[in-house]
C-alpha cells in the first residue's frame, strides 16, 4: 500500500505490525479503506498522473533543447558539413563560417584554466579532507563554495579592471623574462588576452573541482588511512599510498566536471578574452571561445546562415558538455559510493 | 620508538610530509585569495559608486552623467519571479515523482535528464529559449528571459526536492498511511511538509543561481534602457546592465557597473548565506 518503490526493508512495517498483532485495531481501518476504495485510488491516480506530467515536462525540455539546436543548425550543417569544424573562416559579410578559431580558443583557455585549477583544487581538497579539523574544514569549504556563488559577470568586471591590468603589468613581464623563448609568451601585451581568460576561468572552476575532490577524498575508507599509518607512513605518504590511488577515478571525474564548466562559461570569458576569431600561438593575444562568440554576435546575427552557424557552435558546445558531464558523473558516483560498499 | 624518530631517513620523510601538507594549506590560501580580493574591490569601488539615485533613477541618456538602474533592479525581480512561477512547480512535481518512483526506469531517465541539464552551458539554454519563445513571438521579451531562467532552475529544484523528500523517515509515511490517510495526502501533507524547509532551501539556492545569470538573458530578455514591465517587451536586468556598462568606454558607466555588481553580489550572497545560516548547511544538494 502506497509504499511502492520504497527500498526493500527487513522486518515489519508499522502497518503490517498493527495488522498482525492488533487485529481489532487494524480491522476498522481496513473497513474504512474498503469503503473509501472508490475515492482514494482516484485521488492517488490524479496525483501520480500530475507529478508524472511535470516530470515529463522536465525531461522533454532536455530533449526539446537538443532537437531545437539540431533543427536550427540545419542550414549551417547543410552548407558547410563537417568542414565547419575545421574551417577557420569567420566572415559574416560573405556568409562563410567555420568553427576552428573558437574551438581552438575554447580548448586552449580551458586547458590553461585546468592547468592552474587542478593542482590548487587538489591542494584545497587534501587540506580540507586530511589536514584541517572538522570545524575549520567546514568553514573553509563554505568559503570555497562562495567562490562559486559570485556571479560570472562580477568576475568579468573584476578581471577587466583589476586582474587583466595586473597580469599585463606584473605577471606577463615575468613570464617573458623566464619563458620568453617559447612562442606562447611572445608578442604584444594587452589587457584582454587568452591568459587573462584562462586565469579567470581557473578561479571560477576551482570551487567545483575542489568540492568534488573533497567529497571523493572523504569517501576513502578510514581503514585505508589507518592501515597506511600503521605501517609507519608519514601523513604525506599515507596520502600518496591510500588516499590518492583510491580517489583517482573520482579526481578524473572532478577534472572533467571542471572542464565542462570551463568550456561553457560565457560572460566572464567574453569580457576579457578580446573576442578576436584568430588562432595565435601567443597566450598574450586576444582570442574567442565558442560561448563568447555566441554571446557577442547572436543578437546581431543578420542572415539565416549566420544565425544557424552560431547555433551550430552551441550544438558543438552542448555535445561536448553533455559527454563530459555524463562520463564525469559516472566516475564521481562510483568513487563516492565505494565508501558504503567498504563499510557495509 | 625514540630511535626511529631520530634517524636521518625518518627526519627526511617527516620533513617531506610537512612540506607537502604545508603546500596544501598554501593552495587553500591562494584559492581563497581571489574571493577576498573581489569582495574588497566590490566594497571599495562599488560602495563609492553607490548612491540613492542608483536605486531610484533610470539610466541617464548616453553621454550624460548620473542616473541609476531602477529599471534593471525591477527587471531582475520580475524575471526571477516569473521564472520561479514556471520553474518551481515543475521542479517540485518532478521531485515528488522521482521520490515516489525510485526504481522505475522512467524515473531513472528523468533523474539522469535533470543531472545532465545541470551541465548544459547556460548560453545554450539561451539559444533554446530564443528558438522557443523569441522567434515565435517575433522579438526579445521578458517571457523569453524568464523561460531561459526557468529551464536552468528546474533541474536544481527537482534534485533538491527529491533528496529532501528521501531524507524524511519512512516511518512517518507509514504512520500516516496506517491512520488511513490516502497516499497523495500523505505525500503532500506529511512527507512534503516535513521536507518543506529543505525544499525551500533548494528553491532559494536556485533563485540565487539564476539571479546571477547573464549569458542566457543576452538574446532573450535582451536589455532595455527604458522602464518596462511588460511580458512581451525586452526588459533590463542587473546582470546584463552590469555587463553592458562594464565593457563600455565611459568612466561613469564603468563606475555604475561596480555599483551594480555590488548590489548583485550582495543579493546573491545574502540569499546563500541566509539560507545556510538558517539550515546550518545540512541541506546542500545542489552543486
Amino acid at each position: 500500500m502506497g509504499s511502492r518503490g520504497c527500498p526493500p526493508r527487513t522486518g515489519y512495517t508499522l502497518a503490517e505490525f498493527l495488522e498482525a498483532t492488533h487485529e481489532h485495531v487494524a480491522a476498522p481501518a481496513r473497513a474504512r479503506r474498503a469503503a473509501a476504495f472508490h475515492i482514494r485510488p482516484f485521488g492517488d491516480r490524479i496525483f501520480n498522473l500530475s507529478t508524472l506530467l511535470l516530470a515529463l515536462v522536465g525531461l522533454s525540455i532536455l530533449v526539446g533543447l537538443a532537437l531545437a539546436l539540431v533543427f536550427d543548425s540545419m542550414p549551417s550543417l547543410k552548407a558547410f558539413g563537417w568542414g565547419f569544424l575545421i574551417s577557420s573562416d569567420w566572415d559574416p559579410v560573405n556568409d562563410r563560417f567555420g568553427a576552428l578559431p573558437f574551438i581552438y580558443g575554447t580548448v586552449v583557455s580551458s586547458a590553461l584554466a585546468l592547468l592552474i585549477a587542478v593542482p590548487l583544487s587538489l591542494g584545497v581538497a587534501l587540506c580540507l579532507s586530511e589536514m584541517a579539523p572538522a570545524w575549520l574544514s567546514r568553514r573553509l569549504g563554505f568559503m570555497v563554495e562562495l567562490l562559486a556563488a559570485i556571479p560570472s559577470v562580477v568576475y568579468g568586471l573584476w578581471a577587466i579592471f583589476a586582474l587583466g591590468p595586473w597580469l599585463r603589468d606584473r605577471v606577463e613581464p615575468l613570464l617573458v623574462a623566464v619563458l620568453g623563448f617559447l612562442p606562447l609568451f611572445q608578442g604584444p601585451r594587452v589587457a584582454v588576452s587568452m591568459l587573462c581568460a584562462g586565469v579567470v576561468l581557473a578561479i571560477m572552476v576551482i570551487p567545483y573541482v575542489a568540492a568534488v575532490c573533497t567529497d571523493v577524498f572523504r569517501a576513502v575508507p578510514q581503514t585505508q588511512r589507518e592501515a597506511a599509518l600503521a605501517l609507519g607512513a608519514t601523513q604525506w605518504e599515507m596520502v600518496r599510498m591510500a588516499v590518492l590511488p583510491h580517489g583517482l577515478s573520482g579526481v578524473i571525474g572532478a577534472i572533467m566536471f571542471g572542464l565542462g564548466r570551463a568550456l561553457g562559461e560565457t560572460i566572464a570569458v567574453a569580457m576579457v578574452i578580446g573576442n578576436a576569431p584568430q588562432i595565435s600561438a601567443s597566450l598574450f593575444a586576444p582570442s574567442a571561445t565558442l560561448a563568447s562568440v555566441i554571446a557577442n554576435e547572436f543578437a546581431e546575427a543578420t542572415s539565416t546562415l549566420y544565425l544557424s552557424s552560431l547555433v551550430e557552435l552551441g550544438l558543438v558546445l552542448l555535445i561536448v558538455g553533455l559527454a563530459l558531464n555524463i562520463v564525469a558523473r559516472g566516475l564521481v558516483l562510483r568513487a563516492t559510493q565505494s565508501r558504503f560498499e567498504a563499510e557495509e | 620508538m625514540t630511535g626511529k624518530a631520530t634517524t636521518p631517513r625518518y627526519l627526511w620523510r617527516k620533513a617531506k610530509s610537512d612540506l607537502m601538507m604545508g603546500i596544501t594549506v598554501a593552495a587553500t590560501v591562494v584559492t581563497l585569495l581571489p574571493l577576498f580580493i573581489i569582495l574588497a574591490y566590490l566594497a571599495v569601488r562599488g560602495a563609492s559608486s553607490l548612491n540613492l539615485a542608483f536605486f531610484t533613477h533610470m539610466p541617464a541618456p548616453v553621454g550624460e552623467k548620473g542616473g541609476g538602474m531602477a529599471n534593471a533592479i525591477v527587471g531582475t525581480l520580475e524575471l526571477i519571479g516569473l521564472a520561479s512561477l514556471m520553474g518551481v512547480p515543475v521542479g517540485i512535481g518532478s521531485g515528488l515523482y522521482l521520490a515516489a518512483n525510485r526504481g522505475s526506469p522512467f524515473a531513472g531517465a528523468v533523474r539522469f535528464g535533470a543531472d545532465v541539464m545541470m551541465g548544459v552551458p547556460s548560453i545554450v539554454v539561451g539559444i533554446f529559449a530564443y528558438a522557443m519563445v523569441v522567434r515565435p513571438m517575433g522579438g526579445f521579451s521578458t517571457l523569453a528571459g524568464a523561460v531561459a531562467l526557468a529551464v536552468i532552475m528546474i533541474p536544481l529544484v527537482t534534485r533538491t526536492t527529491e533528496e529532501m523528500l528521501l531524507l524524511v523517515p519512512h516511518e512517518l509515511r507509514e504512520a500516516a498511511l496506517a491512520l488511513g490517510v490516502s497516499g497523495w495526502r500523505t505525500t503532500l501533507w506529511v512527507v512534503a511538509r516535513t521536507a518543506a524547509s529543505g525544499i525551500a532551501t533548494g528553491i532559494i539556492l536556485a533563485v540565487a543561481r539564476i539571479a546571477g545569470e547573464t549569458a542566457p538573458l543576452l538574446f532573450t530578455a535582451f536589455g532595455n534602457r527604458f522602464w518596462s514591465t511588460s511580458l512581451t517587451d525586452p526588459i533590463s536586468s542587473l546582470t546584463v546592465q552590469v555587463y553592458t556598462y562594464a565593457i563600455s568606454p565611459f568612466p561613469d558607466w564603468q563606475r555604475q557597473a561596480w555599483a551594480g555588481a555590488l548590489v548583485l553580489t550582495s543579493i546573491v550572497l545574502a540569499l546563500e548565506l541566509g539560507v545556510r545560516w538558517v539550515t546550518s548547511g545540512s541541506a546542500r544538494a545542489v552543486r
